[in-house]
């Protein structure tokens, strides 16, 4: 089965691309660089300002889904929950800094924001870091619902105290022509605008490295150490827009360092 | 007035065009795409096929219908609304194969969360069904289901078009407000709704239709006048200066909050009255700067997005599977730069070569000596066929 299509799909591509020559291999930056506008703005993270300010700690918990874990047995301390943690700690050594994560795979926002509530009195963080976006996408949701999803979740949030990062999803080349997933970052953009609250955009940033060469992600293969160092540059951007958004005072200032 | 007669090659020309960019935005991360149209204002290629689609459907089917008959027209209607349909079908079959070959060898850890777009071929039995009652429409197959539906319900409205012009563009009117006010629109597996509302984008097809049977003739003293050049180019600019903001990082500060709430967002999937006004700014503009006897119409660099929209729903098929092609080069060879413009050019060349190689064909059909003669020889006219 695989072979007959590959062949077909190859010969076609070959046709299309009559002089080309074998791939270009990306050169992998060292570090995975971000441009400010993409990581810094106006929209504030106030309780953790204070949280850090006052108690000297910080509890942030990660609300996402497939894509904000990693799969086998060092796929827990690789993904960029754990990452940010340690980035964040790095950075902020005096302040007692923990990230929980409450991820489930197959969720849509609707089903993430019916959670938050629990959420609040669980684990009483100061910042949710909420991840969604990409099974709405695929299972083509009303993008409407979808941003009606979105607001239902922030309310709660606001209601319950805690600051709000919204990530939205990642850049994948390969599916990109299967999954449509425009309406959806563009209604996590507008609503981030108007609530005010920081956008992680995930999609922007891992397109940036993507373009730039740092990181190969049309790769196909089982390739692990690919994905724990795109998790390990997300976690670490992260750290770097809570640092900035809410004002606080790092050890040192980089994202890649 | 009469409705104008004879071939107005700007339809040809401008569907041409519109469906090379609906080829070039296909493609993902393709650099080109931003030198289409829908980067720099409210509305993109899309509204350009509908509205065209509608003019051509009208002059085509209405000449038929004033001659032979509102049976015979009707027919040829849906005859056309089927071969769209099989077309639809031979393009789902093209996407399995992709999603069917994406499946079997991607397996990259980063990304077990979109491999959930597979889920629906565990359930073929439901999915294929589903897609053969264009409930179940992969991205980028948006566009023919709704073709189906309009020239489904194209008959009657045609008819009421030839008698009561202005009733039928009223009714057109009022549904697509009675849509906005009520949210209708029609069911999609396994969630949500048409990507394009029929029961909205009905309003820009009927308004094809309403020009081309002597509306546009109608109007040709508001469309002509200075005033309505200069509101027509003041919103382009309007729209083109909040283009901007989208990707020039730090603009959309300079956007005021009242204006953000006004306009956002701007539905595509119920043709945002934004993307209509737009739409109808270009238009004016077109019809203004672009007369109908251009010199360069007859040029020789003219005929190839000119023999593109002379076969559109070909060259629209087409586009939809070269986009695939190109991706899938971009994906397995290589995604710089240079192949993405090399894709892009390619496909343009290889629609209009199989459109160049379709007009051959129905010529030397035409001439074969056992042929009799086409009883729709209109159907050429104007846009090609509907």
């Amino acid at each position: 089965m695989k072979t007959p299509v590959a062949a077909t799909l190859a010969g076609l591509s070959v046709a299309l691309l009559l002089a080309l020559a074998g791939s270009v291999v990306a050169a992998e930056g060292q570090r995975c660089e971000v441009p400010d506008y993409l990581l810094f703005g106006n929209n504030e993270l106030k309780h953790v300002t204070e949280a850090v300010k006052k108690d000297r700690r910080l509890t942030i918990a990660v609300v996402g889904t497939g894509s904000s874990i990693l799969a086998g047995p060092d796929g827990p301390l690789s993904a960029y929950p754990a990452r940010l943690e340690e980035a964040l700690k790095r950075r902020l050594p005096s302040v007692a800094v923990k990230v929980v994560t409450l991820v489930r795979t197959r969720m849509s926002a609707e089903d993430l924001a019916r959670g938050m509530a629990k959420l609040l009195v669980d684990e009483k963080p100061d910042l949710v870091i909420w991840q969604t976006g990409t099974l709405d996408a695929i299972r083509r949701i009303e993008p409407d619902d979808f941003r009606a999803a979105l607001e239902e979740g922030l309310e709660t949030l606001h209601k319950g105290g805690a600051d709000v990062i919204l990530m939205n999803m990642q850049y994948s080349p390969r599916t990109d022509i299967m999954i449509a997933l425009g309406p959806y970052a563009d209604n996590m953009r507008v609503v981030a605008q108007q609530h005010e609250i920081p956008l992680f955009d995930r999609l922007a940033i891992m397109r940036h490295w993507s373009d730039t060469g740092a990181f190969d992600l049309y790769a196909a293969g089982k390739d692990n150490v690919l994905a724990h160092r795109v998790h390990d540059c997300i976690g670490r951007s992260i750290a770097s827009m809570i640092i900035d958004a809410a004002h606080l005072r790092s050890v040192d200032s980089k994202v890649g360092q | 007035m009469h409705a104008p007669t004879g071939r107005d090659l700007r339809l040809d020309f401008f569907r041409g065009i519109a469906l090379w960019l609906i080829f070039l935005d296909h493609i993902p991360s393709n650099l080109v795409a931003w030198g289409t149209i829908r980067n720099y204002g409210f509305s993109d290629a899309t509204e350009i096929f509908v509205f065209v689609s509608g003019y051509t459907a009208a002059f085509v089917y209405g000449k038929e219908m004033r001659e032979r008959g509102f049976i015979i027209a009707g027919a040829h209607i849906l005859r056309r609304a089927w071969q769209i349909y099989v077309a639809h079908v031979f393009l789902f079959a093209i996407y399995l194969a992709e999603i069917s070959y994406v499946a079997t060898s991607f397996e990259n850890p980063l990304y077990a969360e979109e491999m959930n777009i597979l889920d629906f071929l565990k359930q073929p039995d439901v999915t294929i069904v589903q897609a053969l009652l264009l409930k179940f429409k992969p991205s980028n197959m948006d566009v023919l289901p709704l073709y189906i539906i309009l020239l489904l319900l194209f008959p009657p409205i045609l008819w009421l078009l030839q008698f009561r012009s202005s009733l039928a563009l009223g009714a057109s009117v009022l549904l697509y407000v009675l849509t906005w006010h009520f949210n209708w629109n029609m069911p999609s597996y396994p969630s949500g709704h048409w990507y394009f509302n029929p029961f909205a984008w009905q309003l820009l097809f009927v308004f094809g239709a309403w020009c081309a049977l002597g509306g546009a003739q109608r109007l040709s003293r508001v469309t002509q006048s200075p005033v309505t050049l200069s509101i027509a180019a003041a919103y382009l600019l309007f729209a083109f200066v909040i283009s901007l903001t989208w990707y020039l990082p730090g603009m959309s500060q300079y956007v005021p909050h009242w204006l953000e709430e006004l306009i956002y967002p701007i539905d595509k999937v119920n043709l945002d009255v934004l993307r209509f006004a737009h739409f109808l700014a270009l238009a004016v503009l077109t019809v203004r700067f672009v007369p109908r006897d251009w010199p360069l119409l007859k040029s020789w660099w003219a005929w190839p997005p000119i023999v593109c929209g002379q076969h559109s729903l070909e060259i629209f098929c087409l586009g939809v599977f070269l986009s695939f092609a190109a991706h899938f080069a971009m994906v397995e060879v290589s995604s710089a730069v240079w192949v993405q413009f090399v894709a892009s050019g390619v496909g343009i060349v290889v629609m209009v070569a199989v459109a160049g190689l379709l007009g051959w064909y129905k010529r030397a059909e035409e001439r074969s000596p056992g042929s009799r003669r086409r009883k729709t020889p209109d159907a050429d006219l104007a846009g090609g066929e509907a």
